[in-house]
C-alpha cells in the first residue's frame, strides 16, 4: 500500500503557543482514517496545519511531494479539500453557486455540471435546495453542502473536521454512510476529525489518538476501539 | 411640475456619477474592509490620462477604452506595491496609507497639468435630449454609460468564474483559499475594478465639474454618502445610495430656501451622519456582528 500524506515532526504555533509537539503520522493512500482527541488536543490544528492555515515547522508530504511552504489555495490545488470546522458555507450565495465554488480552481470546466449532478445524487435534499441561499439549510443540510462542496474538487484526499458536529445522531449516522460510500467508491483518502469517537471507529480502517498535541496511541481502528484506556476514555464504557 | 421633474432627472445624472463612486469604494470596503479616500484622486488622476491622450490626438472612444485599461492596470500595481504589505497592519497605518495616496496623486496630477480649470470634452454633446428641456443629451449619455457599466458587472459578478471567485473571497477569505482562491489576487483585480469604475466616473463628471485636481473632492464626499446610505456591505445598495443622493442634493438645493449650491456638500455630510446614527447598516446593508 502506498503512502499518500506523510507527517513528519509536525509543530504548530498560536503566537508564542505551541499546540502541536512533534506529530508523526502517516495516511495509506484509499484509507479511511481518523484522529480522536479531546477539547484542545490538537486535532483542528493538525488540519489546519495540513492546509498551512496555522503558523508550523516539520515536514509534511503529499503524495511524495513536500507541501509545507505552499501556500494554503496551492495546497488544495493539489486535491486535498479541507471541510473545515464550522463549515465554511457561503451562506449568502446559492447552494449551486457553492458548489460551482467547489470546483473554482478545476482546470475542465466540462465536465463540472456533470459532477454537481452526481452530488444531487450522493446528496438529493441539495437538489431541492439548489436556488436557495446556503444560510438558510438547517445544519445538517450545510453539512451535507460542505462535505459536496469539498468533493467537487475531485480530490484525492479529504480532510473533514468534525463532521458531526451539532447535528442530529440519525443525520450523522446517514453523514457517516456517505463518507464510506464515497472512500470506498471515489476512491478518495479520508481523514475525518472527531469527538464521536464511537462513530468514527466504526467507519474508520485507521486510527490515531491525539493528547495535548502528541500521539498517544495508533493503530487498526477495531484493535483501538477494544483498547481499555481508548474504552474508558472516549466510548465511555 | 416641470421643475420637479427636471431637477429629478439632473438628480439622475449626477446620481449616476455618485453611484460608480460609491461602488468604487465598496468593492475595495469589500475585499480590504477600509474605506480608500484617494478613490476619488485616483479618478481624476485617469481623467487626466484621458484629456492628455486626446491632446495628443487619440479619439475620444479611443481615449476612453485606454484611459479604462490604465486605470485597471494602476489600481492594481497601487495594491501590489502599498497595501498588500499593509495587509496586516493596524487601521490608522492604512488610514495614513490612503492619506498619502491621496495626497502624493493630487500633488503629482497638479505638477505635470497645473491646477488651473481645463474644457473636458462630452461625446454626446449638450443640446436637448429628445427635443425635451428636461435633461441635456450628455446628462442622458452619463446615465446610459452608467446602466451599461453596471449591467456588464452584474453580469460579470453573476455568471462568471472569476466574478464568483471575487465574492467568495470578499464575503469569507479563509473558506475561498480552502476551494483553492488565490485571495490576494482576488483584492488586486477588485482594486483595479475600482479603479476602471472611478475612472469612467471621472471622464463622465469632467466636462460638468471642469477638469482640475481638486474637481473629485466633492462627488467623492458625495459618493461616501451614497455608499453609507446604501450599506457599505452592499454593492447593489452603493447603486441604489448613488441615485438616491443625487436626486435628494437636487431636490433640496432647489425647494429648501437658502440652501442653494454652497450649501449642498453640508448637506452630503449631514446625511452621513444621520445615516451612521438613525441605520448604521444603510438601507440595503447587512447588520455587521462582529464575535467577541
Amino acid at each position: 500500500m502506498t503512502t499518500m500524506l506523510n507527517v513528519k515532526d509536525l509543530r504548530a504555533y498560536y503566537g508564542q503557543v505551541q499546540a502541536l509537539h512533534g506529530l508523526n503520522f502517516s495516511l495509506n493512500e484509499g484509507s479511511l482514517t481518523t484522529l480522536l482527541g479531546a477539547n484542545g488536543a490538537g486535532k483542528t490544528t493538525t488540519l489546519r496545519a495540513i492546509c498551512n492555515m496555522v503558523r508550523s515547522t516539520g515536514a509534511i508530504e503529499f503524495e511524495g511531494k513536500p507541501i509545507g511552504t505552499r501556500s494554503t489555495e496551492n495546497v488544495v490545488r493539489l486535491g486535498i479539500a479541507h471541510v473545515p470546522q464550522g463549515r465554511g458555507t457561503f451562506t449568502n450565495m446559492t447552494v449551486e453557486e457553492n458548489l460551482q465554488l467547489g470546483a473554482i480552481s478545476r482546470a475542465d470546466k466540462k465536465a463540472i455540471g456533470g459532477d454537481i449532478e452526481r452530488m444531487y445524487e450522493h446528496f438529493p435534499v441539495l437538489k431541492q435546495r439548489y436556488t436557495q441561499q446556503a444560510g438558510t439549510l438547517s445544519g445538517g443540510e450545510q453539512q451535507m453542502l460542505a462535505v459536496a462542496r469539498a468533493l467537487m474538487l475531485r480530490p484525492r484526499l479529504m480532510l473533514l473536521d468534525e463532521p458531526s458536529f451539532g447535528l442530529a445522531p440519525l443525520i450523522v449516522r446517514d453523514l457517516f454512510r456517505i463518507l464510506g460510500k464515497i472512500n470506498r467508491e471515489e476512491k478518495v483518502t479520508i481523514l475525518v476529525v472527531e469527538q464521536n469517537a464511537q462513530l468514527a471507529l466504526e467507519l474508520a480502517d485507521q486510527a490515531y489518538v491525539i493528547e495535548t498535541g502528541r500521539i498517544v496511541m495508533s493503530g487498526n481502528a477495531k484493535d483501538i476501539a477494544n483498547n481499555e484506556d481508548v474504552r474508558k476514555s472516549y466510548l465511555g464504557y | 411640475m416641470e421643475l420637479f421633474a427636471n431637477q429629478v432627472l439632473a438628480g439622475i445624472a449626477t446620481g449616476a456619477i455618485y453611484a460608480c463612486m460609491a461602488l468604487a469604494v465598496v468593492m475595495i470596503y469589500q475585499a480590504i474592509d477600509h474605506l480608500n479616500f484617494a478613490q476619488g484622486e485616483m479618478a481624476m488622476f485617469s481623467t487626466f490620462v484621458s484629456w492628455q491622450l486626446m491632446q495628443w490626438g487619440v479619439p475620444y472612444w479611443g481615449a476612453f477604452v485606454l484611459t479604462v485599461a490604465f486605470s485597471f492596470a494602476a489600481g492594481i500595481v497601487i495594491e501590489r506595491l502599498l497595501f498588500k504589505p499593509l495587509a496586516k497592519a493596524p487601521i490608522l497605518t492604512n488610514v495614513a496609507g490612503f492619506i498619502a495616496l491621496y495626497a502624493i496623486i493630487n500633488s503629482v496630477a497638479g505638477l505635470i497639468w497645473d491646477f488651473t480649470i481645463k474644457q473636458y470634452p462630452t461625446p454626446f454633446g449638450s443640446s436637448p435630449f429628445l427635443g425635451s428641456q428636461l435633461i441635456s443629451t450628455h446628462q442622458a449619455g452619463m446615465i446610459g454609460i452608467t446602466l451599461l457599466m453596471l449591467l456588464l458587472l452584474f453580469f460579470f459578478f453573476r455568471f462568471t468564474r472569476v466574478g464568483l471567485a471575487m465574492r467568495a473571497a470578499a464575503s469569507l477569505p479563509e473558506s475561498a483559499r480552502l476551494v483553492g482562491i488565490n485571495t490576494s489576487w482576488m483584492i488586486a483585480l477588485g482594486w483595479g475594478m475600482a479603479s476602471a469604475i472611478g475612472s469612467i466616473a471621472g471622464m463622465m463628471i469632467a466636462p460638468v465639474v471642469f477638469l482640475e485636481p481638486n474637481m473629485m473632492l466633492g462627488v467623492l464626499i458625495y459618493g461616501f454618502a451614497a455608499a453609507v446610505l446604501g450599506g457599505l456591505s452592499s454593492p447593489f445598495g452603493a447603486v441604489m445610495g448613488g441615485f438616491l443622493v443625487g436626486v435628494f442634493e437636487n431636490l433640496v438645493g432647489t425647494y429648501i430656501p437658502g440652501v442653494g449650491n454652497e450649501l449642498k456638500l453640508p448637506i452630503a455630510l449631514a446625511l452621513i451622519i444621520v445615516v451612521l446614527v438613525v441605520k448604521p447598516a444603510g438601507l440595503f446593508g447587512r447588520a455587521i456582528v462582529k464575535r467577541v
